[in-house]
C-alpha cells in the first residue's frame, strides 16, 4: 500500500509534530545511555507501579460503594489494600525526589519535568487527605474537624468544605485522581522526550 | 468463603506506640516507614546494578 | 557557545554510548513487586476502622459535656459560635499580617448555632405539651428577655446535674431553658438529634457539617482522639489509629505546630499554611533558586549513582 501524506492540513501537521517531539524510539526506546547504571532509576517506574495499584484498589472499592467496606470483611481487605499500595506509592515517590534531587535531574531544559514532579507530589497529597476524609469512620471525623480550621483560615473553606462528606469523595474519587493522572502522564512524557539526564562534568574533563 | 479468611494475620488495632524526644513525638509506625525510605534511598544508590557490567559500546 | 557553561544548569550533550535497557519488562517487574508486597501488608496488617462516633454515643457517654455544648450554643460560647468566616461573622478570623483571607470570604457556610443545633431540631420533634410550650415562649420572646434568660441559667449551669436521665439546674428567670437543654439531650440520646442535623437540606443527603461541628464544639471528640494521639500539639496530623503508619509527608507541616510562633498563635493556622505554601513554591522552583540548586553538585552524592560512569571516564 502506498502511502500519501496529504500536505497543509492540521491533522498531518499535528502528527508531524508529534512524531518530530516523540517519535516511537524516543517513546519506547531500548537502549538508555550507559551512565544509567543505578537502582535509584527504578523509583519512578515503581512510583507508577504504585498508582496503578492504587488506582486498580479503588477502583474494587468503588464497585460496592462507600459504605460496603465497613460491613464487609472482603471490602475491608480490599480498603487494606488500598491503604498500603498509598504507603507503597509515597514511599517510592519521595525515595524518587531525592534521588531526582542529588542527581540535579533538572538540568539541560528538564526543569517542567521537575516541576511537574512537584505540582504531582501536591496533588497526590490533597488526594490522600481527601482520602482520608472520606473513610467515615472516627478518623474521618477527627480529621476532618482539625483540617477545618487549616483550610477556613485560608479562605478556601469555603468553596472546599472538608465537612461536606460528599464534596470530598468526588475530589477523592473523580478530580484530583484525575489531575495525578494527567500529571503524572505530562511527566512521563516530558522524561522520554527529553531523555535521561547525564552525569555532571567532572572538572577535569571540562578544560576546554 | 468464610469471612474470617480475609480478617488481618496481625491486625495493628492496639492503641498506638509513640517515641518521644523533647518536643519530637511520632508513632513507632511512622518512624519505621522514615527509617526504611533513608535505609532503601541509601540501598539505592550504593547497591550494585546487576546486569550492567561490561557492556558492548553499540554506537 | 558563547553563554558561559552553567554546571546546575546545563548540560552537555552525551556523547558516549548507549546499552540495552528494557523499560517495559522493567514496569512490569515493578508493577508484580508492588502488587505482591502490597498484597502481603495487606493481608498481615489489615487496615484500621475505627468506628465513627455519634452525637448519640457521645450523649450517653458524657451526657453533662453534651448538655454544656448544647449550652455553648445557645449563649455563643461554642467554638463554632465565635467561628467568624465561613460560617458566622462573630470574629474577623485569622490573619496573614493584614490579610484577612477567611473574612473576605465572607460566612459562604452560614451556620445559626441556636437554631441549627438546638431550636430547629426541637421543633423537629413530635409535639409534647411541655416542650411545645417551651418552644412557644422562646419564639415569642424578645432576644433581649432570650438573652436575658440564657445568661442566667449559664450562670447557674456549673451546677449542672443529670440524674435518672434528666438534666436539672436549679435557677430562676430563665424561661424555658431547663425544658429546651434537657429535651434536647434526651433528643441526643436517642440518636434523633443525629438525623435532624443531617435531613435539614432534606431526605438525600451527603453533608455533615452540622453533627461535625456540634461534635467538635463538646470536649468527647478531642478526648478520644487525644486517647489516640491524634491531637495537633501531638503531632496528629500524621498519625493514624492504633499502630498503623499514617501521612508521614505531612511530618513538615505539622512539626510547624509543635513550635513558636505557630504553636503559639491565635493566628496559627494561617501562619503555617502560608508558609507551608511558600515552601511549596520554592520546592517548585528548586531549578530555578542559586544555592539551593548546586547542593547536588556540592553534596558529590552523585558520584556514587554515577560511579560506573566516573569510573570509566577515568580509565580513558
Ligand atoms: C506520581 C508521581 C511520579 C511518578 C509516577 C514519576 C515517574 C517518573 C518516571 C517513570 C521517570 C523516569 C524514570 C526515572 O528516572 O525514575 C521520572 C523521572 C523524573 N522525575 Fe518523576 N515521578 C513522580 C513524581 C516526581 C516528583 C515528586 C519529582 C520531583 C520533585 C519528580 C522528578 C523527576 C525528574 C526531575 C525526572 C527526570 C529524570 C532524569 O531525567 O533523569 N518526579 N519520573
Amino acid at each position: 500500500m502506498t502511502y500519501t501524506e496529504i500536505e497543509r492540513q492540521w491533522t498531518t501537521r499535528l502528527r508531524r509534530r508529534f512524531v518530530r517531539l516523540l517519535p516511537p524510539e524516543k517513546l519506547l526506546p531500548d537502549t538508555q545511555p550507559t551512565y544509567v547504571s543505578s537502582w535509584i532509576y527504578v523509583f519512578g517506574v515503581t512510583t507508577l507501579a504504585a498508582l496503578a495499584v492504587v488506582i486498580a484498589s479503588g477502583c474494587l472499592l468503588a464497585l460496592r460503594g462507600p459504605q460496603w467496606w465497613h460491613t464487609s470483611s472482603v471490602g475491608h481487605f480490599v480498603n487494606s489494600l488500598h491503604l498500603w499500595s498509598v504507603e507503597i506509592f509515597f514511599f517510592a515517590m519521595v525515595v524518587h525526589l531525592w534521588g531526582k534531587y542529588f542527581m540535579a535531574a533538572w538540568r539541560g531544559g528538564r526543569a517542567l519535568t521537575w516541576m511537574t514532579g512537584v505540582v504531582t507530589f501536591l496533588t497526590s497529597i490533597a488526594a490522600a487527605f481527601t482520602g482520608y476524609v472520606s473513610q467515615s469512620n472516627f478518623d474521618s471525623q477527627w480529621i476532618s474537624t482539625q483540617a477545618k480550621d487549616g483550610i477556613n483560615a485560608t479562605g478556601a473553606g469555603a468553596y472546599f468544605n472538608v465537612l461536606n462528606l460528599g464534596q470530598m469523595l468526588m475530589w477523592h474519587i473523580v478530580l484530583l485522581p484525575l489531575a495525578a493522572i494527567v500529571l503524572t502522564g505530562l511527566h512521563v512524557i516530558l522524561v522520554r522526550v527529553k531523555g535521561v539526564v547525564p552525569p555532571f562534568e567532572e572538572p577535569v574533563k571540562v578544560s576546554q | 468463603m468464610s469471612l474470617t479468611h480475609f480478617a488481618a494475620l496481625l491486625p495493628l488495632d492496639t492503641l498506638g506506640h509513640y517515641l518521644h524526644w523533647h518536643f519530637i513525638q511520632i508513632s513507632v509506625a511512622n518512624f519505621v516507614v522514615i527509617v526504611l525510605m533513608v535505609f532503601t534511598f541509601i540501598a539505592a544508590i550504593f547497591a550494585p546494578f546487576p546486569g550492567r557490567r561490561r557492556r558492548k559500546e553499540n554506537q | 557557545m558563547s553563554k558561559r557553561f552553567r554546571p546546575d544548569v546545563d548540560v552537555a550533550p552525551w556523547k558516549g554510548g548507549h546499552s540495552p535497557y528494557d523499560i517495559i519488562k522493567e514496569g512490569t517487574i515493578a508493577l508484580v513487586v508492588v502488587g505482591l508486597l502490597t498484597l502481603i501488608l495487606a493481608v498481615v496488617f489489615g487496615s484500621p476502622d475505627e468506628l465513627a462516633i455519634t452525637i448519640k454515643t457521645w450523649s450517653n457517654a458524657t451526657p453533662l459535656d453534651f448538655a454544656a455544648t448544647a449550652l455553648s450554643e445557645l449563649n455563643l460560647t461554642s467554638g463554632t459560635a465565635q467561628y467568624g468566616a465561613p460560617y458566622n461573622n462573630a470574629s474577623t478570623g485569622q490573619q496573614l499580617g493584614p490579610l484577612q483571607l477567611a473574612k473576605w470570604v465572607g460566612a459562604r457556610i452560614p451556620i445559626n448555632t441556636v437554631n441549627d443545633f438546638v431550636i430547629d431540631p426541637l421543633k423537629s420533634l413530635p409535639a409534647q405539651p411541655d416542650l411545645s410550650t417551651g418552644l412557644k415562649q422562646w419564639s415569642s420572646a424578645s432576644s433581649a428577655t432570650r438573652s436575658h434568660w440564657v445568661s442566667s441559667y449559664t450562670k447557674a449551669s456549673a451546677k449542672m446535674t443529670f440524674v435518672n436521665g434528666q438534666v436539672t439546674v436549679t435557677a430562676s428567670d430563665v424561661g424555658p431553658l431547663p425544658v429546651l437543654i434537657n429535651n434536647l439531650t434526651e433528643m441526643a440520646r436517642s440518636g434523633a438529634l443525629d438525623q435532624a442535623l443531617v435531613t435539614q437540606a432534606g431526605f438525600y443527603t451527603t453533608d455533615f457539617t452540622l453533627p461535625l461541628l456540634f461534635l467538635a464544639d463538646g470536649s468527647y471528640l478531642a478526648s478520644l482522639a487525644d486517647h489516640q494521639h491524634l491531637t495537633g500539639d501531638q503531632w496528629g496530623m500524621m498519625n493514624e489509629t492504633g499502630n498503623y503508619p499514617g501521612q508521614a509527608w505531612l511530618w513538615l507541616y505539622t512539626f510547624w505546630y509543635q513550635i513558636p510562633p505557630f504553636n503559639a498563635s491565635g493566628n496559627g493556622d494561617v501562619l503555617v499554611w502560608g508558609l507551608m505554601m511558600a515552601l511549596s513554591v520554592v520546592l517548585l522552583l528548586v531549578p530555578f533558586i542559586p544555592g539551593l540548586r548546586s547542593i547536588p553538585r556540592k553534596t558529590r552524592i552523585y558520584r556514587v549513582i554515577w560511579r560506573e560512569h566516573y569510573q570509566s571516564v577515568a580509565k580513558e
